[in-house]
């Protein structure tokens, strides 16, 4: 399992120098003159000038990009060039309520998928098998901020029930900080659930059809005991994988979704790092979305891993 | 035996119904020119922000422009969206992918990793990136869906020329001297197209969502093209005095969605012999 | 004469396919006394293992379902049982050992969890008492250092280990009745002769019935009381394993002999010729086996000759009846 997971790091790591070298290209890459374009049409050629220093586009490109990522390893994503403010220290700023958007988002999904999924399976061709066949379907059709948007519509504006936007931190007031997240939530949730569902039902179909259930049958276990126990188990193995890959689901949707709903996070920070051609800090962003999806991806593998008898006990991987 | 058929009835029932779908989408796009009840861009002040009914199917926004109009030449953008980018997707990643699974070596190993990093990058963020380094403009909005969606182009064909490689016929093929350009073009782009077709079905529908995100988000095509974002994200603004602005643009996008989806579904079922049945 | 443990009169089950039943076991008639230990011999695909799976009230969650007939455990109709009745038999009363030990246990939990949940569920047993029970059943089956294998998952099992570590789940219920389906067909011959050394060692300590299912005669001589020989679907013979081994009836069994090598036989060995019939091409009336019988004639194409002779020595055939 140690080879397993050391051989998982060793293939992120070219990842991770691709994601930098994508994130630094990026400000390379804007059309015409990085400067110019930053400073829109009124500039002195001396602000020019300090400006291109101060990025450092007067060396060459591979200095620059080694300088870049040396900084970036410690932590240090450079400052942003709308507010001076230090990119870090934004994207840390705005990270909680991302993090509180797209776990809810997780969990909410699992939520309805595990029992949904699972029931399915298990009465294949019931109602509640189309019920599941619904969500699966649906959940991946409607996009999220047209879902966002309507949520708004008849829970905010016609029953008033939920706030409709903005982000009130938990540490200040608790119960306004879960209302303003219930429709956000919902919102970002609906395709991770159908991804989910659809996934759960066809795996637990799978494991249901193997010898030892067929054991566990004739073990005397109960159909919800053989179901909840002896399947479940092995169906959500492969179901961890297809979690990890929803993670960059959710990071992106979490930036539509921020805008419907007016919540600052990371989200936000790129969209307005876009419209103020603020692009050391949309590189940042990008740095830190792309780690992140890396990480949490090596920590699925690892949870795989654990979960997989055949890899833990040291078996062929 | 019985349930097995049945559910693939089922299964081929949606996907007609998917089909017919797009097939009234494609009219619309096709020949909103001719179809379409008025000008989208016609202002008409008497009609601001008028109700669904029979002077304005769908309603009229708050310059009085009618909103079913506007939404046929939105579906003529999504189309349009669509096809190109699927096509940069399909063509680049198929290319990507045969050459990294024919080739092996060094290039797979650069290429796959190109394609993981591309793949980390959630598809939403990446795509406004690129949107970001070339302008808003309804080009770029094709190049840059095509350029999210090509890694997963990329993966299906690496695996399925694997695959087909592994193959017997095509040491036999090699055999009797045929050149790597022929066993490409007879022999592994014919084994590989039916899953790539499958993913093509799926990743118009990803396309459609994308472009309309794109553009709701105010970095797709220019705000004055009637685009299903951009009728969306207008709509938002004014949902409290006029509700069908918000919610009939999303209705389609939903639809033509639902409808790629189901269609991909169908082809896997009808197309991938690897997948259960009925499932 | 005192009641069987086991009895299955006329059993029939059944498959629907494009509207049409297809019978797979066609009225067996089979029983299993306490202490005894009995053969069901026959190729793949002539319905044994669905016969035990009916016992065990298996079937019927699949497409198969029970068409017919009889299945009394000390008396008591199964097929009438509910399934919680059946529930509370299965595994604890009637135990059933898998073909396939690979595929048979859980790859995500231990063994000892795997078996120690026989004594949780049926006797509701508290964990403790339950892990003990599944150790010692581990020991029961000779497997060393049982305490220290039971926290072990079944990848860490050979072959032959998973096959024991599934008669000891079988063990750990105490049943009275066990079926095991071709329980050494995926074990080398050193393995084989261990694993039913020990069923014969089960049934002589605990005096519960076996009925063993299998395709190999040699399996049948060194374990069995009594044998039953089934082709497509039907029981064609049936005698203790002396007087069969001694004196086989039917034509079918006589060719299986034949195809097997023995050491006074030194001469080639003779395959029956054909294949048996898959589900869908079994005839509707007749002997199914007339197709490659040599000694079939008119009569047999006409009616399936009954299961007729003497307790000691049944057999299901016009032109060998016992005695003649």
């Amino acid at each position: 399992m140690v080879g397993y997971i050391l051989r998982r790091l060793l293939l992120a790591l070219p990842v991770l120098a691709g994601i930098s070298l994508l994130s630094f290209s990026l400000v390379r890459l804007v059309p015409g003159d990085t400067v110019t374009a930053m400073l829109g049409m009124n500039y002195t050629e001396e602000q020019a000038a300090t400006l291109r220093r101060e990025l450092g586009l007067d060396r060459s490109l591979a200095v620059q990009y080694g300088r870049w990522a040396a900084r970036a390893i410690r932590g240090d994503l450079g400052a942003s060039h709308f507010t001076g403010l230090p990119v870090t220290g934004a994207i840390l700023e705005r990270l909680p309520v991302t993090l509180q958007l797209a776990g809810g988002a997780v969990l909410l999904a699992l939520l309805i998928a595990l029992p949904l999924g699972v029931a399915g399976a298990a009465r294949r061709g019931g109602a509640v098998d189309a019920a599941a066949s619904g969500v699966g379907i649906l959940g991946l059709s409607v996009p999220n901020f047209w879902l966002g948007t309507l949520l708004i519509l008849f829970f905010s504006m016609t029953l008033g029930w939920l706030p409709s936007g903005g982000f009130v931190p938990f540490g200040i007031d608790p119960v306004e900080n879960l209302r303003s997240m219930i429709l956000p939530t919902c919102a970002l949730a609906a395709a991770v659930c159908a991804v989910l569902v659809r996934m759960i039902r066809s795996s637990v179909i799978e494991v249901l059809d193997q010898d030892y259930i067929l054991m566990a049958e004739a073990k005397g276990c109960s159909p919800a005991r053989v179901v909840w126990r002896h399947a479940l188990r092995n169906a959500m193995i492969p179901v961890i994988t297809v979690l990890g890959i929803q993670v960059g689901y959710l990071l992106g949707g979490s930036v539509v979704i921020e805008a419907v709903f007016s919540l600052p996070g990371i989200g936000q920070l790129a969209l307005q790092a876009i419209s103020n051609r603020d692009y050391v800090l949309l590189q940042g962003v990008i740095l830190f979305v792309g780690s992140a999806f890396l990480a949490i991806n090596l920590v699925v593998d690892v949870l795989y891993a654990a979960l997989n008898p055949a890899i833990r006990v040291g078996g062929p991987s | 035996m019985r349930a097995f058929t049945w559910s693939m009835v089922m299964a081929n029932r949606l996907a007609l119904t998917g089909g017919l779908i797009l097939a009234f989408f494609a009219v619309a796009a096709l020949f909103a020119p001719w179809l379409a009840p008025r000008d989208p861009y016609e202002i008409v002040p008497a009609s601001m922000l008028a109700t669904p009914g029979a002077e304005h199917w769908l309603g009229a926004d708050q310059l009085g422009r009618d909103l079913f109009s506007r939404m046929m030449y939105g579906a003529r953008i999504s189309f349009h969206v669509g096809l190109v980018a699927v096509g940069i997707a399909l063509t680049a990643g198929t290319l990507l992918g045969v050459a990294a699974g024919y080739l092996g070596g060094w290039v797979d190993a650069v290429i796959s990793r190109i394609v993981d990093t591309l793949f980390s990058i959630p598809d939403i963020l990446l795509a406004l990136a690129v949107m970001a380094v070339l302008g808003p403009d309804l080009t770029n909005v094709m190049l840059a869906i095509g350029i999210v969606y090509t890694p997963i182009f990329a993966r299906i064909a690496r695996g399925s020329t694997l695959e087909v490689k592994q193959r017997l016929f095509i040491e036999a093929a090699r055999s009797i001297g045929s050149t790597h350009a022929t066993i490409v073009f007879r022999h592994i782009l014919p084994a590989i197209s039916a899953p790539l077709m499958i993913q093509a079905s799926l990743s118009f529908a990803f396309a459609i969502l994308a472009e309309a995100a794109l553009s709701f988000l105010g970095f797709g095509v220019e705000p004055d093209t009637p685009s299903w974002g951009i009728l969306l994200n207008q709509g938002k603004d004014l949902m409290d005095r006029a509700w069908w602005l918000a919610v009939f643009p999303g209705l389609a996008i939903t639809l033509a969605v639902f409808s790629f989806n189901v269609v991909g579904d169908g082809l896997r079922d009808a197309l991938d012999p690897r997948v259960v049945k009925g499932t | 004469m005192t009641q069987p443990l086991l009895d299955i009169r006329n059993l029939s089950v059944g498959f629907v396919r494009d509207g049409m039943t297809h019978l797979a076991v066609q009225a067996v008639s089979l029983s299993v006394g306490r202490g005894e230990i009995v053969g069901l011999v026959g190729e793949s695909g002539c319905g044994k293992s669905l016969t035990a799976k009916a016992v065990m009230g298996l079937i019927g969650r699949k497409p198969g379902q029970v068409a017919g007939g009889d299945i009394r455990f000390e008396g008591r109709n199964l097929l009438e049982a509910t399934d919680r009745e059946i529930q509370a038999l299965r595994g604890h009363r009637i135990a059933m050992i898998f073909q396939d030990p690979m595929t048979s246990l859980n790859p995500v939990f231990t063994i000892g969890n795997q078996i120690a949940e026989v004594p949780r569920i049926h006797e509701g047993a508290p964990a403790n008492e339950a892990w003990a029970t599944a150790v010692s059943a581990l020991e029961q089956v000779g497997i060393a250092e049982a305490s220290t294998r039971a926290r072990q998952v079944p990848f860490e099992f050979s072959g032959g280990m998973r096959q024991r570590a599934v008669i000891a789940m079988g063990l750990a219920g105490h049943p009275d009745l066990l079926l095991a389906d071709e329980p050494t067909t995926a074990l080398d011959v050193t393995v084989q002769a261990q694993i039913l050394d020990l069923l014969k060692q089960l049934r002589d300590r605990t005096g519960c019935g076996i009925l063993l299912i299998t395709h190999d005669l040699g399996v049948v001589a060194e374990t069995c009381d009594r044998v039953a020989v089934m082709y497509a679907g039907r029981i064609v013979e049936e005698a203790s394993v002396k007087e069969l081994f001694a004196r086989p009836r039917h034509p079918y069994t006589d060719g299986l002999f034949r195809a097997v090598p023995t050491l006074e036989r030194t001469g080639r060995l003779e395959p029956i010729p054909g294949q048996p019939p898959d589900l869908d091409s079994i005839p509707a009336q007749g002997c199914p086996f007339r197709d490659r019988c040599p000694l079939a004639e008119s009569q047999c194409a006409d009616t399936m000759p009954p299961l007729v002779g003497c307790n000691n020595h049944r057999v299901a055939c016009w032109k060998r009846e016992v005695g003649s």
